[in-house]
């Protein structure tokens, strides 16, 4: 279903997009129809700065179990880095 | 038969007086007055699928006109980039698609060769607009496909700016055609036979039909959710629906 269900988290960091790499102030993580991939339902996150306008963006779709995975992969990084350095 | 058609991205008034982008098909050589379809897009937006559904509506005779209902949340964005845009804001407010669809049905009955007959179809998020649609303003023929948050509220915890519009069912102007998936639990069977249910008492005409094997989005052919046996049946029933009412 449309769920507009959306966890919104403002982030600092740099993302890619289709005119090059921009600044980004925000991520929006929700669960619904993907545009692209190939599943009914993905779990879908978006890196913005909306301060640039709607398209800069860029944007994910993963099945729930790839996202989660991904999670796992990301905190499992983080806890592998060396102190110090975070 | 002549089997020409065009199609293109053109400026509507909507909703507030404001220029709204839209896409329009329609025969190029029609036969006769035709008939014309307001399309509401899925939540993924204005995009090339629909726009492909817009043209099949052209190639079967109809003049049929997309608006953007997006445009202005993203003005000049791809459509992915509109559709996440709207998304965070909550999507579409419905006193706004009910203007932008006024606009587009305006639209379509001053063309020439139009026979002033309107109607509307709806995918996804658009099926509960395309009744919300006809519920709001004077159309000749409604299609509803699976279109969830008519009958029930959306599921506790998601924060759907959506509200039921089962109580609008007795402003129903027009035939309603509602298509549907066995499978599918937003809208499930249960909420749509509420639905009918409610039409029945009010003594509204319509028709309904729910699809064993097929869920959500059965008639999106770019999704795996495609299910050709309940598209093919379904769009069948549409140009029966639409002959019956939108012809001259």
């Amino acid at each position: 279903m449309c769920t507009y269900l959306t966890e919104k988290i403002e982030v600092t960091g740099s993302g890619k997009g289709s005119a090059g790499w921009f600044a980004l102030s925000d991520a929006t993580v929700y669960f619904d129809h993907p545009q692209h991939a190939q599943a009914e339902h993905t779990l879908n996150i978006d890196f913005l700065n909306p301060g640039k306008g709607p398209s800069a963006r860029v944007a994910v779709e993963l099945t729930a179990e790839s996202a989660r995975a991904l999670a796992r992969a990301i905190e499992a990084t983080l806890e592998a880095t060396p102190p110090g350095l975070i | 038969m002549k089997d020409g058609l065009t199609a293109g991205t053109i400026s509507i008034t909507g909703h507030g007086g404001d220029e709204i982008e839209a896409y329009l098909a329609r025969p190029l050589d029609p036969a006769s007055p035709f008939g014309s379809v307001v399309v509401i897009h899925h939540m993924p937006g204005y995009d090339a699928a629909t726009k492909e559904i817009t043209r099949k509506f052209a190639a079967n005779g109809y003049a049929a006109l997309m608006p953007n209902l997006y445009c202005r949340d993203a003005p000049g964005a791809s459509p992915d980039d509109a559709a996440a845009a709207a998304r965070a804001k909550g999507g579409v407010p419905d006193e706004r698609l009910v203007g932008d669809v006024a606009g587009a049905a305006a639209h379509l009955r001053a063309l020439d060769g139009a026979n002033g007959k309107v109607g509307v179809i709806g995918y996804c998020s658009g099926g509960r607009q395309s009744f919300l649609a006809a519920c709001s303003l004077q159309l000749e023929a409604a299609v509803d496909c699976y279109g969830a948050c008519i009958v029930n509220p959306p599921p506790a915890g998601m924060p759907l700016k959506v509200q039921p519009i089962i109580d609008l069912a007795k402003a129903l102007s027009c035939p309603l055609l509602g298509l549907f998936g066995a499978d599918d639990q937003y809208p499930a069977p249960a909420e749509t036979a509420e639905m009918a249910k409610e039409l029945s008492a009010l003594g509204k005409t319509h028709e309904f039909h729910t699809y064993d094997g097929a869920g959500h989005a059965f008639f999106a052919v770019n999704r795996p959710s495609y299910r050709v046996d309940a598209a093919n049946d379904g769009w069948e029933k549409i140009w029966d629906f639409y002959g019956r009412y939108l012809a001259s």
